[in-house]
């Protein structure tokens, strides 16, 4: 059968390598090959959304993406997201609004989240539900979710 | 999933050298979001999966104000309605981009790999139907073409041949006299697969009146289905709210839906009739400069 495959890339801003075979997903790659844990296994469908990372400046579903792919590539993940001890202003507003209860969809609505507010800082509730649509929560009912995300904008907004 | 192995070759003459060496053994690999999904559950096999994203040919982009639009096949759904005047001159092709999955999707998902994926729910294929888009495609035997609309034979099948890829899809310039649009009804307001769907193209004539009109359908036959007595009907017409309703009746003759839990035969011969006059008026208010 197929050999694994050295692949060298960058993850959170550091160079890693790591060796995988061909059909293991980057979701897989990350979680059980680099010990990051933090993007969550859903639907390992393209449905949830609790995968999500971003893939060179583009947020994606990981279960839809091969390990193999991510040669020269950047990605970061949520555990890239804060600023060491210094919390991301989307994971301060999630917390502050109470924007999850079981969790498992936080990572991937994190990730999202910053990517869009990074797009486009003071995103509307019309914008911010059309981006998030590819992101499932089964607890919250989205609205505190939608509001954490407006009220980090206006935090980034106030720190720049 | 089962394992397979991996090439990612950077020109079309591997590629296609790949394809021919492993025929029915070997999946070519796009954006993945059909592909990866269909590995993992069993729905198809492969000994190779052939990235294709590495050839130049399969990412470009360009327009030209002549030649219209080159859009490499593996061309992901969100470089359409992010490149400005992409969208501005085909806009029913941005609609379409802009509703497949969500943002994670499009992201990766290509327009050429929804082509060749050829559900007959597909979002891209009516817009690419409607502008008259050629598909270009390289195999062991060499260069062919192939006209969107003749693209797909049934649901999940076209007219590629084992070794065959499609590097290109070409769409005829555009001018400010001609607009299109495209839209599908689900239940929800986003994620879901099309009940139905229409794409229009219309150009205006210097009299006021439709020149030439392509409108093609989504979800309602075996494949997406250009409608061509509707489309002729309209051509020497006023762009009238009438002549609109009376292309959408005839659409509907091109419609030869299945029941199923989105939506019974009924419902959705119904919707073509509604989502063509829609589509025809919202083409024509993008041509005033107001859509
Ligand atoms: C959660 C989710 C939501 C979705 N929502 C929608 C939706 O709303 N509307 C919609 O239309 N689709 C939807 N899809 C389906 C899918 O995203 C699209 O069909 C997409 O455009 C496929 O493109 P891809 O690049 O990911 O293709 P891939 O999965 O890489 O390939 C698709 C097929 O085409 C073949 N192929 C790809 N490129 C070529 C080529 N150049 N030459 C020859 N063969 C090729 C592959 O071998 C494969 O069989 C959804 C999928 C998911 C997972
Ligand atoms: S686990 Fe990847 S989208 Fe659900
Ligand atoms: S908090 Fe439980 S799924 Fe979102």
């Amino acid at each position: 059968m197929a050999n694994k495959r050295h692949v060298s890339t960058t993850i959170n801003g550091e160079p890693k390598e790591f060796l995988c075979a061909p059909h293991e997903s980057l979701l897989e790659v990350l979680r059980d090959n680099l010990g990051l844990t933090g993007s969550k296994e859903g639907c390992n469908n393209g449905n949830c959304g609790a995968c999500t990372v971003i893939l060179n400046g583009r947020p994606v579903d990981s279960c839809l993406v091969l390990g193999v792919e991510v040669e020269d590539a950047e990605v970061e993940t949520v555990e890239g997201i804060a600023d060491r001890n210094e919390l991301h202003p989307v994971q301060e507003c999630f917390l502050e609004g109470a924007a999850l209860q079981c969790g498992i969809c936080t990572p991937g609505f994190l990730v999202a989240s910053k990517a869009l507010l990074e797009k486009t800082p003071d995103a509307c509730e019309h914008t911010i539900r059309y981006n998030l649509a590819g992101n499932l929560c089964r607890c919250t009912g989205y609205d505190k979710i939608v509001r954490a995300v407006q009220d980090a904008g206006k935090r980034m907004a106030e720190s720049n | 999933m089962k394992p397979f192995d991996y090439a990612s070759p950077s020109t079309i003459q591997e590629a296609t050298a790949l394809l021919e060496q492993h025929g029915d053994d070997a999946r070519v690999l796009a954006g993945g979001t059909d592909i990866i999904v269909q590995l993992r559950e069993g729905l198809r096999d492969a000994e190779i999966v052939i990235d294709v994203k590495k050839i130049p040919e399969l990412t470009a982009l360009d327009l030209c104000n002549e030649g219209g639009l080159t859009l490499g096949a593996s061309t992901p759904c969100c470089d359409v309605y992010e490149t400005p005047d992409v969208a501005a001159a085909y806009p029913a092709l941005a609609d379409s981009a802009h509703i497949v999955g969500g943002w994670q999707i499009q992201s990766r998902a290509s327009v050429g790999g929804n082509l060749c994926n050829s559900s007959p729910a597909a979002d891209t294929i009516p817009s690419l139907i409607a502008h008259n888009a050629i598909c270009l495609i390289e195999g062991p035997t060499g260069t062919r073409e192939v006209a969107a609309q003749d693209f797909c034979t049934a649901p999940g099948r076209n007219v590629l041949e084992s070794g065959e890829l499609l590097v290109t899809l070409r769409l005829p310039a555009v001018s400010d006299s001609e607009s299109s649009a495209y839209e599908r009804f689900i239940r929800r307001n986003e994620m879901d697969i099309a009940v139905a769907g229409a794409a229009s193209w219309i150009k205006r004539g210097d009299d006021g009146n439709i020149a030439d009109a392509r409108i093609a359908l989504s979800a309602v036959a075996a494949t997406p289905q250009f409608a061509q007595e509707a489309s002729e009907y309209l051509v020497g017409k006023a762009p009238t709210e009438e002549n609109f309703s009376q292309a959408g009746e005839l659409a509907k003759n091109v419609a030869s839906p299945i029941d199923d839990m989105r939506g019974t035969v009924e419902y959705r011969v119904n919707l073509v009739g509604v989502l063509v006059k829609r589509t025809l008026a919202t083409a024509l208010a993008r041509i005033q400069g107001d859509g």
